[in-house]
Formats: C-alpha cells, sequence, structure tokens
C-alpha cells in the first residue's frame, strides 16, 4: 500500500530555517505548549516524517514516545542549531538496552 | 509451582498433556523468533548507530555554516532568500514486514521540476549559505534513510520486549504448572488404582475359605 507523504521539521526557528532549501515544511516551537499542539497538528495533517530538533524533543519525550509505536508519523530527533545534546543517540540506547537487556553498542566505544 | 484447580480424571490427564505439548512447541518458535528479531535488531541498530553518528557530524556542519550566514544577513532578508525552494522533496512511504511487525519504509521522490542549482542569486546571499543548502540537500537522502531505520529499530526493540514476555510466560508459569499438574494426576491415579488392587486382595482373603 504505497503512499506519498510529505517531510516537516518542527524546532528552534533558528534551526529549521535551514530546511526550507531542502524541500521540507518547517514549523517553529520553542515551548513545550508549541511543540505539543505542532506534533498534533503535524500528525493529522498526514506529514510521513517528522525530524524534531532535540532541543525541542527534548521538551516533549513523552508524546514521542507515544508515537514510537505506530509505523507512521516516524519522528525523528535530529541535533538542533546548537549542537547534539545526546538525546537522539540516548533514544538508541534505550533502544538497544529494551531489546537486549544490556548496553552492548556504547559500553565498547566508551572504552 | 502451583497446579491447576482440575478434576483428577483421565480425561483431564488427556486434555493437559495435549496443552502441555502446545505450549511446549509454542515455547520453541517463539524462542527462535525472539533469536531472529535480535540479530536482525542488531544488524539495524548498527546501522542506525553509524547513520546518526554521521548526520550529527554533518548536519552541525551545515547548521555552522547556516549560522554564519543569519550573522551576516537579516533575518527578513534570509527569509525571502530561501522563500522559493528550488526543490520540493516528497517520500513515498510504505509497510514492510520484518518478523511480523510492520515498519514503515521511506523513500525520497523529487519533484520533476527541481533542479539541482541554488534557489536564490548568488549576488543577494553569502557563500556560506551556498555551502549549507548544499550540504542540507545532499544530506536530506540520509536522514530519510536514518528515519527509517531508527523507526524500525524502535518497533523491533518494543516488539522484541513483548515477545520475550510470552517466552518468558511459557517457560516459568505456563509448563511448571501443567507438568505439576500432570504429575498430580497421575499420581492421584496410580494412588486410586493401587487402592483398588488392595481393595480386591482384602475382599478376597475375606472370601476365601481360611486353612
Amino acid at each position: 500500500m504505497q503512499k506519498s507523504g510529505k517531510i516537516a521539521v518542527l524546532g528552534d526557528r533558528d534551526s529549521v530555517e535551514l530546511f526550507v532549501a531542502a524541500g521540507a515544511d518547517v514549523y517553529g516551537a520553542s515551548t513545550e505548549f508549541e511543540a505539543i499542539s505542532a506534533l498534533k497538528k503535524l500528525e493529522a495533517d498526514g506529514y510521513a516524517v517528522v525530524f524534531v530538533t532535540e532541543n525541542v524533543a527534548a521538551l516533549i519525550p513523552k508524546q514521542i514516545d507515544a508515537i514510537k509505536a505506530k509505523p507512521f508519523p516516524v519522528v525523528i530527533p535530529i541535533p538542533s542549531a546548537a549542537g547534539s545534546n545526546g538525546f537522539g543517540m540516548s533514544g538508541v540506547k534505550r533502544d538497544v538496552e529494551k531489546a537486549i537487556g544490556a548496553d552492548i553498542l556504547f559500553s565498547d566505544s566508551a572504552k | 509451582m502451583t497446579r491447576l484447580a482440575v478434576n483428577p480424571t483421565r480425561m483431564e490427564l488427556r486434555r493437559l498433556k495435549a496443552r502441555l505439548k502446545t505450549a511446549e512447541r509454542g515455547h520453541k518458535l517463539l524462542k527462535d523468533k525472539s533469536d531472529e528479531m535480535v540479530r536482525r535488531f542488531l544488524s539495524y541498530v548498527r546501522e542506525n548507530k553509524r547513520l546518526r553518528e554521521e548526520i550529527e557530524e554533518d548536519l552541525a556542519d551545515a547548521m555552522r555554516s547556516f549560522m554564519l550566514t543569519r550573522a551576516v544577513m537579516s533575518g527578513e532578508e534570509l527569509k525571502q532568500t530561501l522563500c522559493l525552494p528550488a526543490r520540493t522533496v516528497n517520500v513515498r512511504t510504505d509497510l514492510e514486514n520484518v518478523m511480523g511487525v510492520e515498519v514503515p519504509v521511506v523513500e525520497i521522490t523529487e519533484n520533476e521540476n527541481s533542479v539541482d542549482t541554488l534557489p536564490y542569486s548568488t549576488l543577494s546571499a553569502t557563500s556560506d549559505l551556498d555551502v549549507a543548502v548544499e550540504k542540507i540537500s545532499t544530506l536530506m537522502e540520509k536522514l530519510l534513510r536514518l528515519a527509517q531505520v531508527e523507526k524500525t529499530c524502535n518497533m523491533l526493540a518494543d516488539e522484541i520486549e513483548r515477545n520475550r514476555r510470552r517466552v518468558n510466560a511459557l517457560e516459568y508459569v505456563m509448563i511448571p504448572q501443567l507438568n505439576e499438574t500432570i504429575k498430580y494426576i497421575v499420581m492421584k491415579l496410580d494412588e486410586n488404582e493401587r487402592g483398588a488392587l488392595v481393595r480386591l486382595m482384602k475382599v478376597k482373603s475375606m472370601i476365601t475359605p481360611d486353612n
């Protein structure tokens, strides 16, 4: 069942403006409430992929986790203009711990 | 382990034995599924980590160039420059079945009328903006790959956890319970049989005249 979808970028205004050039729709949000309502709107509008900058994603981890169980929309944290704060990597790490029971991927890189 | 509350009859024994067989078979199948899911998950999650590391680096580069532009150009100017993107990116989405989990597939489809040039006059913008725009355009494909892989990891991790619960419930609750109950019924039936035999012997010794 193929469908076509759009890409959205949600984040602080400084970071997201650049994505206009790449052809994505951008939405600015800086507070928790703005982020939650924007995410809801994006979900309702049927975006296939939503990139959320890490600093905004860190404000609304619950809402992002709630979407994780569904195939769409795909909500992915990306670093913001200020650089990465590790939110995205911690998600990967959590997945490993959940599936394997121990963190086997990041322990060897820490050594 | 507590045994099930059933009547110790032959019929019940037969039924329980059939259930035990099903449970053991289900346990083995689920365990195999779990092994395979973990194997696939590991390959996905390795890719996920690698992609994320690359993207974090590249995106930081692009953002840095963009920041330099922001410092030079005013906000309004910048908005005007970028307001007509040369390319609009759409994605084609599909569902793929990985070990019984429906995961998304995201493929990039570019518009026919998108051009591979900068969406503005080079006179009006700094070279830093050119670099940033170019980088972000090439990065889009990687970002979508990351989106697909990371979502697959998320969903596989959830499914692996659920599956492990099922395996454990069978291994540590269902199967021991059934074994215990079957043992109980067998012992009870044997005891009844011995009781009947002793009774027969006793009756026989009572009705045969003493020598």
